[in-house]
């Protein structure tokens, strides 16, 4: 070290003054670097400074060793101090700077939906599987067996006329496409054990031509009872709680007598909600009643030992009152912008 | 059926104030469900008006138009539209006198039409109203001229109010009848039900004191062959009227009750047999006495026999039909329409009134068979009471006297072969054991015998015979319903029964919602097509090769183009991406889970000879029968088209194409728990180079691509038109029941990439499953990241680059133990498809 400066009081704070007066003046972590290394580097005037304590005399070290040592530990921590307030103030730059639209952000997910059918055709399964029953099925093209003679539509009988049958060609192979769900009523009671509670969703057919209030493709659903004791009491008492649970507490339920061969008692359903569109009012909703004694027999069941009842409703008929739908060919035609009001909820 | 409010009054007190829905409501009640309500469209002034002058004036078109002078008001009264008492009329008929009475429309009616009435200019007149006919009003077909009083039977005060004079301020009601109540096609059945609901006063206008031992008329039933052992014909009366005046008027209050029960008036004999028809529900048939020839005979037809109907159609009948026949051969078809030769007309003078009953199987089959649904073949289907049958032909007999002038004649002829209607034991206790309600002997006896029925009491219940209008009533379950709907079906508790613990939904089922929710999620938008498509279609896309593909075709399809019952999902997507295209929607990714029909070649479907439906068939009948259905199993398919991912900021459009569709495949595996595979195939209506078929397990399950260019151009749809089509139950049948596991590793993984260079036409999948393959068990992953062809690689080669991730149980991985595997892996690729190292 040629041009030595001597350890003294004024040099050491003027090497110190500097170094804060600098450090104040830095703004980014650009300056604080350049600080650091004018100010705090190996050639700095405070390590010259330290540089000579090696050179002092003996008695002198201590008191000289700590002027120094203070005085770099005051720069240090006026750096370090400096330092932290410098990267917050810099991260937050950053983080400004880094301000996006969210209401401009690419998707690189399609939304999809669901249609509200099926979803409403789970929804009716689910509150009769809560209830213990069971989801039956059967094919579309049908035998005119289980479509009508097991379900007591005798040949002749007008009311098998009255149903607008889709038939398969050759017509005397006798298949049809089902009319109803009503055949997997007696697929349930060929098929499982008593006592049978089941609900029969699917897909049905008639000859009608497509207009806002008919279709000839679709949907229903029909419950099934038989056991032991049961009376139309449980019809009413099934359809009340259906009713509810589907519509709220508020929905009320009238039995109005009709005719339907597969059942004697045979009643109209009709189904009161304040909420309705056009105002509290009733609502035709299907038809049920108890099982006729020879649907019974037909399926093998001695009618002085059990008895049933069933229901039937149609869905999209459902589906318009519930979601206030005015023309069913909305339903049918498959303009995905129907099934999108829906998304994933029916 | 259509049933006017005065006609209905008649024969039940309707309670004050009734108005057309209060009826209803009474009749809904009881299970005649309303349809809607008629009203003659005719609003005032209406008034009867007298002819005092009139003046005769040819004109230039040949007309004699007469100008008139009409009193509509008593002398120095205001008309009823406000006009003086005389009024100016222009009249183009010429049936009238001075001093005629008339119907005067005023200015301000409006007669059916709507036709509005106002004064105008014609003739060089003003024609201060109109001078009505039959057919203005509503009334008839007749129009020979204008309406007089003095023709109609009628005199009333001149400017009396004449819409309540000619009945034509009363209203029908329409109610929907059920097949089960024949006997409500009649004012005597609604009637009667009206009572049963409101309990007001019943008069059964089929009770009536009858001539009896009537002959003279010979009739005769000969059924050679009855259909399921039934007689067709157990009744048949006749009576004889004489010396009618076929020309004279229906009465009005006729006519228009006649017009608002939906039957219009033709001529005064006719409209007396559709009256009493209406009226009793038995249908009435009348003939010209004179051009009969000889005796009646009821026989079934013979082979080759042909008749014309009223309705000038030639009719070649069947042996089953059910005929009338005189010495001339066939005169009518029993209980469904009449013959010509025989028929009621301007010139008959004697009348022979036929009422009869029928077989209800018979007469269907052959309304049905010569599609002609008759009144009278609607009513005899459903079942008419056998015992009205004189009753009904002595109130035509008594009409025609009254209101055709006729003589009632002595002769006739009563034929009744119809038996005892059986009795029905009813045990005490069955109707609550049915209904849930403890109904009360007397309940159960009041509400039997109040529609008719005779009740005895007998041990342990009722013996409950039905009355004759009630063939419906067989079985104890019917006497059931019917205390049930007397009593009230208010009277039902609501009882929720308990059923036994089910099992839940099945595994199809929870799957089947599964994929449905997982397409949703991944985009696509789901529908429901009618599975009604064109042969084209089916042959097109029911199987991928160029064998027939066997179909189910409808008998009677709405649209004879589309008769045929999908085979494949697929033309029903591309109906309604048309269709949604159509509408402006250019990105589309459309799903459809539903039953496709696909027969098995060389396998006839159906069953000829159905099984009862009385009784459980055997076992192996219903085994036949379902043999005999042809297979509908349920696929999903999945439909692409325009950009899968739409242009954005900074995100460029992605178009569909193939790679979306697998990607729905990808989800339907997902869904189910199985691994769809995807390797190269072929399908003749898919772009023979994007092809893929798909497997489970080696198992075709379906297909996937991009549909040929021209298919999509056919139906006016973009070139690339992705589409995947998947049998899912085949897929559900490989599915596991319970997922299978292992466990996961955490030693440190080791991460290598691979490149191989490759013949272009070697699949990269089959590449990536010899690495696999060759790489063993210490490969955790592997994914294809870079298929790259150019410089560097030669010509019809390429250049895959796989990404591998290999990890080991029970230590960390050495750099060396993995580059070992991934040779390994690559060896294996050499071996099977010469790929060789990328350096």
């Amino acid at each position: 070290m040629s041009d030595a400066i001597p350890i003294t009081e004024e040099a050491v704070n003027a090497a110190v003054d500097a170094a804060l007066t600098a450090l104040d003046a830095a703004e980014s972590s650009a300056d604080l670097k350049a600080v650091r290394s004018e100010h705090m580097g190996e050639s700095s005037a405070l390590a010259r400074l330290n540089g000579q304590l090696r050179n002092v005399p003996k008695d002198q070290k201590a008191a000289l060793g700590k002027l120094v040592g203070q005085a770099r530990g005051r720069v240090n921590a006026q750096f370090a101090a400096r330092q932290q307030e410098i990267t917050v103030v810099e991260k937050a730059a950053q983080l400004k700077a880094e301000t996006i639209d969210v209401t401009a952000q690419a998707s690189r997910y399609t939304p999809g939906a669901r249609h509200p059918l099926t979803m409403l055709q789970d929804r009716v399964s689910d509150i009769f599987v809560g209830m213990g029953w069971e989801i039956a099925e059967g094919p579309e093209v049908e035998s005119e067996w289980y479509n009508f003679d097991a379900l007591n539509f005798d040949a002749d009988h007008p009311a098998r006329a009255m149903q607008d049958t889709f038939f398969v060609d050759p017509v005397d192979a006798h298949l049809v496409l089902r009319t109803h769900t009503s055949p997997v009523q007696i697929r349930s009671l060929l098929e499982r054990d008593l006592p049978v509670y089941v609900l029969a969703p699917g897909r049905t057919y008639r000859t009608d031509e497509i207009d806002a209030t008919h279709t000839p493709v679709f949907s229903q659903f029909e419950g099934l009872a038989v056991d032991k004791n049961l009376t139309m009491a449980h019809l009413r008492g099934t359809l009340e709680h259906f009713a509810r649970t589907m519509f709220g507490p508020e929905a009320q339920i009238r039995l109005r007598p009709s005719y339907f061969p597969f059942t004697e008692p045979s009643a109209e359903l009709d189904l009161w909600h304040p909420t309705f569109t056009g105002g509290a009012r009733w609502i035709e909703w299907g038809g049920c009643g108890m099982v006729n004694p020879n649907v019974l027999r037909a399926a093998g069941i001695d009618p002085d030992e059990y008895s049933g009842f069933a229901f039937g409703m149609g869905i999209e008929r459902t589906l318009m009152f519930r979601n206030d739908i005015h023309d069913m060919r909305e339903i049918v035609e498959g303009d995905i912008r129907f099934s999108q009001q829906f998304g994933m909820v029916v | 059926m259509r049933v006017p409010l005065s006609w209905l009054a008649e024969y039940v007190d309707l309670p004050e104030g009734s108005t057309p829905e209060s009826v209803q409501e009474a009749l809904v009640r009881v299970g005649l469900e309303e349809e809607d309500v008629h009203r003659v469209d005719v609003t005032g002034p209406l008034v009867v008006g007298q002819v005092l002058s009139f003046d005769e004036e040819p004109q230039k078109n040949g007309k004699v138009i007469r100008w008139c002078q009409v009193q509509v008001a008593p002398e120095g009264a205001t008309a009823a539209d406000g006009g003086d008492a005389v009024h100016g009329i222009v009249c183009g008929a010429h049936n009238f006198a001075p001093g005629d009475k008339v119907i005067v429309t005023l200015p301000g009616a409006v007669l059916p039409g709507p036709f509005p009435i106002a004064a105008r200019k014609t003739y060089g007149h003003i024609s201060d109203g109109m001078i009505a006919s039959a057919r203005e009003l509503g009334l008839g077909d007749d129009h020979d001229g204008i309406l007089t009083l003095g023709s109609l039977g009628l005199d009333a005060e001149v400017g009396t109010d004449a819409i309540a004079l000619l009945g034509l301020d009363d209203t029908a009601i329409e109610i929907n009848v059920t097949p089960d109540r024949g006997y409500a096609f009649s004012i005597r059945g609604v009637a009667r039900e009206f009572s049963h609901s409101t309990g007001a006063a019943f008069r059964d206008p089929a009770i009536r004191d009858v001539p009896s031992g009537l002959s003279g008329v010979d009739v005769r039933v000969d059924d050679a062959a009855p259909i399921r052992g039934r007689i067709g014909c157990s009744v048949f009366t006749t009576r004889v009227v004489r010396d009618v005046d076929a020309n004279a008027p229906t009465p009005t209050w006729m006519a228009s009750r006649l017009r608002l029960a939906g039957i219009r008036s033709l001529s005064i004999l006719v409209d007396i047999t559709n009256y009493v028809m209406l009226e009793l529900g038995q249908p009435i048939h009348g003939y010209d006495l004179d051009a009969l020839a000889g005796g009646i005979v009821v026989r079934r037809a013979r082979d080759g026999e042909t008749l014309t109907t009223l309705d000038d159609a030639t009719r070649t009948l069947n042996p089953e039909d059910l005929l009338i026949t005189d010495d001339s051969g066939p005169i009518g078809l029993a209980g469904v329409m009449g013959g010509d030769t025989t028929e009621m007309g301007e010139s008959t003078a004697n009348v022979l009134v036929e009422a009869a009953n029928f077989d209800p199987v018979s007469i269907a089959r052959t309304a049905r068979r010569h599609k002609l649904p008759s009144e009278a073949s609607k009513r005899f289907e459903r079942g008419v009471d056998p015992a009205i049958a004189a009753a009904a032909a002595d109130r035509v007999v008594e009409l025609m006297v009254r209101f055709a002038g006729g003589t009632a004649d002595d002769r006739g002829s009563q034929l009744d072969t119809s038996t005892e209607v059986p009795s029905i034991p009813l045990p005490s206790g069955f109707s609550s054991s049915l209904i849930g309600v403890d109904y009360t002997d007397a309940e159960e006896r009041s509400a039997l015998e109040e529609i008719g029925c005779r009740v005895e009491s007998s041990t342990g219940g009722l013996t409950v015979t039905p009355p004759t209008w009630r063939p419906d009533l067989t079985d104890k379950a019917d006497l059931v319903e019917e205390i049930a709907r007397i009593v009230g079906f208010d009277r039902i508790p609501s009882i929720l029964p308990v059923a036994p613990p089910g099992r839940g939904l099945t595994r199809a089922q929870r799957a089947r919602r599964a994929v449905a929710d997982a397409l949703a999620s991944a985009g696509s938008t789901e529908v429901l097509a009618y599975p009604f498509v064109a042969a084209e279609s089916n042959a097109l896309f029911g199987s991928p090769s160029d064998e027939p593909v066997p179909a189910v075709t409808l008998a009677n399809a709405l649209d004879a183009r589309a008769a045929q019952l999908r085979t494949s999902l697929l033309p029903g997507l591309i109906d309604i991406a048309h269709r949604n295209l159509s509408r402006g929607i250019t990105d589309q990714a459309l799903s459809e889970m539903g039953l496709v029909f696909r027969p098995e070649p060389g396998t006839v479907y159906g069953t000829i000879e159905l099984p009862s439906g009385t009784q459980r068939p055997s076992d192996e009948t219903i085994a036949s029968l379902d043999a005999g259905i042809p297979p509908q199993p349920r696929h999903v398919a999945v439909l692409a088209l325009g950009n899968a991912i739409a242009k954005q900021p900074g995100q460029p459009a992605v178009p569909a194409g193939i790679g979306d569709v697998l990607a729905s495949v990808a989800q339907i595996g997902l869904a189910v728990g199985v691994h769809i595979d995807v390797v190269q195939g072929a399908h003749k209506a898919l772009h023979p180079g994007r092809t893929a078929e798909l497997r489970v397990n080696g198992t075709p399950v379906g297909f996937a691509g991009e549909l040929l260019p021209d298919i999509a151009d056919e139906h006016d749809l973009p070139r690339v038109v992705a589409v995947a089509e998947i049998d899912l139950d085949t897929v559900l049948s490989a599915a596991p029941e319970v997922v299978a596991t292992h466990s996961i590793l955490t030693q440190p993984a080791a991460t290598q990439d691979l490149s191989l260079i490759v013949s272009e036409f070697v699949a990269a999948g089959d590449v990536l499953d010899a690495v696999r393959e060759g790489a063993g068990d210490l490969l955790e992953e592997i994914r294809l990241v870079d298929d790259y062809r150019g410089s560097g690689v030669g010509d019809s080669e390429k250049s895959l680059t796989f990404a591998l991730r290999f990890r080991a149980p029970d230590r960390t991985l050495t750099a060396a133990e993995a580059s070992e595997a991934k040779l390994a892996g690559a060896a294996r690729a050499g071996e099977l498809f010469g790929a060789a190292i990328r350096d």
